[in-house]
């Protein structure tokens, strides 16, 4: 079947199977292999994107249900060489390690600072429950999420 | 950022970090070949049957399907099994038991995600709806998965030559001294513990690409390795019996290995024979069931254990009989976990003079167990802790008088353990006292009178952990049953331009080598950090290496560099005396700058690196040109990273709920090149020592032997609100045997953790009448064994 779609800005059409979920389309279709998989059941958050402003699994929905989205994923979210203000705080606070889950951790913590401007380390921790970290313990995410939110000034 | 954030002790932020944050790593499953294939396996949905007999006619017609292969098939091209790194030797003097590890399974299937068929397809679905039509008829056998039942008699076989599944009963210490030393006591503490069996879970499932070049004669496989080069040696010397200067792996961007991605698995080793085959490349990628039913698990422990303690609390003697579960066959470093890795760990801090540890390794109907972060030495602390704790607790001591009174001072290193570890260097006491400051102890019993107003437990829980790290000295290992070396190699080229690439044979799945090493080679070339690129995880390019694991990579991998920088800077001294017109005992090397003593006279690493390779004005008829220098570095000893955990949790006795309210770590890592990266290697290691305390724990259906711990739905990963805000710290004393006075860091965390936070939910539960509870010390657990001593204490 045909889908189309706007990734990053961009147009995009593709012909897919119907069972082709928005993962497997951005990173087997489009190349845009940041967006990871690290689990089969919707847990681990490492496929976040946003879809039409809002943090999704794209491992959790089919391409097709994309009909006419606009998708951005890590690779969109940089404005050139200047990284956004939540990857630069991730960099800055060390907010990663093996950098797997981190496309879906930060797209997440982007997500998080829209809905909750000046979320408090608890309310952050409870916010990030749906992305899983095995390097981190979470520690240094917290203070680079806090860091990035005040950096983009509840935007 | 300053400059000197750069230099060795500065926390320079991350080289690795831009291409992560914005989408740009390249991990294993974004490595894409023109004309690949893909594979998908067929596993075994029993923990034991035999195989009658397996039909892929139906697979091989569906549609897209490129090969169906199976055991029969590789038995007809001679290629070996998975091979076991470490020979332990029995009690009796017998080597261990240690039947064939085959690829796909010949015969029999021993346990649920064995590898039984590898179907390949033009599509990942294709090959995964044909995976559905090979038809296998097993015969099922009952199966058995606790290691205590396994050593029974009458128990089924996992391997019908192995006599009660028993692979090795292997000792150590001096069990004479021991009982003498148990007669002599005051006090006797005992206890029994189970070390929860874990699943690694690194982010990343396990991948690979496999690809035979017929033009080239040759063989590329990317895979998701924490060591390539062990990878290539063994595959092509006892799995596959290729020339290994005919095979490359690479190892790219990894997302975390734990462990888990040290061992050559059955998954690539057969995509590359079958690359071959089908003379294509053929692509795999574990779905994360496969990682969790098939990656190497960690621990699995049951253990009883004594110790023996004099009136004042002195230890006079350990007693030690653990039974270790292996899985269904042995993973490469398997054998050497629960023995070497453990027993040689149960002197722990203190002075303890006869100590006497048995180890009997099981086979079970279960995934091989391997080491996973810390491996050997968490079980070791968490043995020697919980009676350490229990001991403070019977004897009316408090956590950090019964340590002081039996911790080495300071002034007795080197000190030989009874259990043949030399510690060369430490200060347990500055650890601890500066945790309990850090932790404010002094302000506990305020809290804890303020909690049970709330009608909250509070406890408090110490542990003061050791761990043996840079493994290893290969001679030490060679004698202890090693079948590799255990040194690592490094390059350092520099450019005609001035510039630096260091290749190195440790691998970074997260540890920040990029840029750690790169602040080693700036600071000890003074060449600019930005100016230096660190290779590794790719066969073709660096030489040797035997990759990352027991927090190895600086103490030896950053240790070759420094020797491979000593003889650039030999070079250099010579060039620069040539040019300079001077004697080479007159040139001074600072920082980067050759100069001649007592004079302005000098030239920068740059210049030499020029005159290097442009040599005009060259001592050409005494020296090469060039400047790129090898080396290998072999440890004289093991590293002994040290440190004081102390956990404060409060429990609510009406859901059984444990909350970490505080988790103080203050360790001793020897020198540290980046504050920032320590700090985080910490926070992971403790997340993963909290998670095996509170969290996880993985379950095998004692009947089935089916896994029913198979998802992130029924296995707790430790998730952001699960876990405290670390407060964490270093008091270090430098290594004396390494030249950068490092100890290593990775697995701290993981390795003190889980005694403290038991201890501390047992220290709260104490007054209730609580004396042991196991791990993971789950809401369930915690609420029934508030019951049981309510229930006691009515009685």
């Amino acid at each position: 079947m045909n889908v189309s779609m706007t990734v990053n800005g961009r147009s995009v059409t593709a012909d897919v199977e119907a069972r082709t979920l928005l993962a497997d389309f951005l990173r087997d279709h489009l190349s845009l292999t940041g967006t990871h998989i690290g689990c089969d059941t919707g847990q681990c958050g490492a496929c976040t994107v946003h879809v039409n402003g809002r943090a999704i699994k794209s491992c959790s929905m089919l391409a097709a249900q994309a009909e006419g989205a606009e998708v951005v994923t890590i690779e969109g979210l940089a404005n050139g060489e200047e990284l956004h203000p939540m990857q630069a705080a991730f960099r800055e606070h060390h907010g990663l390690q093996c950098g797997f889950c981190t496309p879906g951790m930060v797209m997440s913590a982007v997500d998080l600072v829209r809905n909750h401007p000046n979320a408090s380390d608890e309310v952050i921790r409870e916010q990030l429950e749906g992305n899983i970290c095995r390097c981190t313990g979470y520690e240094n995410i917290v203070r680079a999420v806090k860091a990035g939110a005040a950096a983009m000034g509840g935007k | 950022m300053a400059d000197t954030d750069t230099k060795i002790g500065g926390s320079a932020r991350r080289k690795e970090d831009k291409r992560f944050l914005t989408g740009h790593g390249r991990y294993t499953d974004d490595i894409d070949i023109p004309g690949q294939t893909h594979a998908c396996f067929v596993r075994s949905p029993h923990a034991h049957a035999r195989i009658n007999r397996i039909d892929t006619r139906a697979a091989s017609k569906a549609p897209g399907v490129v090969a169906v292969f199976t055991g029969e098939d590789l038995k007809a091209d001679g290629i070996g099994g998975l091979p076991c790194g470490w020979l332990i030797t029995d009690v009796d003097g017998n080597p261990m038991k240690e039947p064939p590890h085959p690829l796909l399974a010949q015969g029999k299937v021993r346990y649920v995600g064995d590898h039984v068929a590898i179907v390949i397809a033009e599509t990942y679905f294709q090959a995964r709806d044909a995976a559905e039509l090979v038809e296998v008829d097993y015969e099922m056998l009952d199966a058995v998965v606790s290691p205590a039942k396994a050593l029974a008699d009458g128990q089924p076989l996992v391997h019908d030559d192995v006599p009660n599944n028993k692979c090795y009963t292997w000792a150590l210490g001096d069990g004479d001294a021991v009982d003498a030393a148990f007669k002599k006591a005051a006090h006797v503490t005992k206890l029994d513990l189970v070390n929860n069996r874990l699943i690694p879970n690194a982010l990343e499932p396990r991948a690979a690409v496999a690809q035979y070049s017929e033009g080239e004669d040759r063989y590329t496989l990317y895979s998701t390795s924490q060591n390539p080069h062990l990878i290539r040696l063994l595959l092509s010397a006892f799995v596959l019996n290729l020339p290994e200067h005919k095979v490359r792996i690479v190892a790219p961007d990894v997302g975390g290995g734990f462990g888990s991605k040290i061992y050559p698995y059955a998954e690539e080793a057969t995509l590359t024979w079958a690359s071959r085959k089908v003379g294509r490349p053929i692509k795999w990628t574990a779905e994360r069931v496969e990682s969790f039913l098939s990656d190497a698990h960690g621990r699995d422990h049951v253990t009883h254990c004594e110790l023996a303690l004099d009136d004042q609390g002195k230890f006079l003697g350990m007693r030690v009989d653990t039974k270790a579960n292996v899985g269904a066959y042995l993973s490469t470093f398997a054998s050497c976990v629960p023995t070497i890795l453990y027993a040689t760990l149960l002197a722990g801090q203190y002075t303890t003079p006869a100590i006497h540890a048995q180890v009997t390794a099981v086979f079970t109907n279960t995934a091989p167990v391997d080491a996973y972060r810390g491996a050997g030495r968490p079980e070791a602390t968490y043995v020697v802790e919980r009676l350490v704790g229990t001991a403070a607790r019977e004897m009316g001591l408090s956590q950090a008088d019964i340590r002081r009174r039996n911790f080495i001072p300071k002034d007795a290193f080197p000190y030989q353990t009874p259990v043949a570890l030399n510690y060369d260097v430490g200060d347990y006491d500055a650890t601890l006292t500066e945790a309990m400051k850090v932790a404010d102890v002094d302000g506990f019993e305020k809290r804890r009178e303020e909690a049970k107003k709330r009608g909250k437990y509070r406890g408090l829980g110490y542990s003061t952990y050791i761990e043996a790290c840079g493994l290893a000295p290969s001679n030490i290992a060679g004698a202890l049953g090693a079948r590799a070396g255990l040194y690592e190699a490094g390059e350092v080229r520099l450019h005609p331009t001035g510039k630096v690439t260091v290749f190195t044979g440790s691998h970074s799945h997260g540890q920040g080598h990029e840029t750690t090493f790169a602040q080693i080679v700036s600071d000890r070339l003074g060449i600019p950090y930005d100016d230096v690129e660190i290779v590794h995880g790719d066969t073709d390019r660096s030489a040797f290496g035997m990759g990352t694991y027991g927090s190895r990579s600086l103490a030896v991998g950053g240790s070759a560099l420094m020797k491979a920088m000593d003889k650039i800077i030999d070079k250099g001294r010579k060039i620069a005396a040539h040019m300079l017109e001077a004697a080479e005992s007159d040139i001074e090397y600072d920082s980067g700058t050759f100069k001649v003593a007592g004079t302005d006279k000098s030239l920068s690493m740059g210049e030499i690196a020029f005159s290097a390779y442009v040599p005009h004005n060259y001592p050409l008829e005494t020296l090469e040109p060039g400047l790129d220098e090898s080396a290998f570095y072999d440890p004289t000893n093991f590293t002994y990273p040290a440190g004081s955990h102390i956990c404060e949790v409060e429990i609510d006795p009406d859901t059984g709920e444990v909350d970490v309210v505080n988790f103080t770590a203050v360790d001793d890592f020897g020198n540290v090149i980046n504050p920032m990266i320590v700090e985080g290697q910490v926070h992971g290691g403790l997340a993963q020592g909290i998670g095996q305390a509170l969290l996880e724990g993985c379950v095998y259906d004692d009947e089935s032997g089916q896994l029913v711990t198979g998802t992130y739905m029924d296995y707790a990963m430790p998730r952001a609100d699960d876990l405290p805000s670390f407060r964490v710290g270093t008091k270090n004393t430098p290594c004396t045997h390494n030249p950068l006075g490092v100890k290593g860091c990775g697995e701290a965390g993981a390795i003190g953790a889980p005694a403290a936070v038991m201890d501390a939910v047992i220290d709260a539960l104490a007054p209730l009448g609580v004396k042991t509870l196991e791990m993971p010390a789950t809401p369930t657990r915690v609420w029934q064994a508030i019951q049981q001593a309510r229930g006691a204490k009515a009685a």
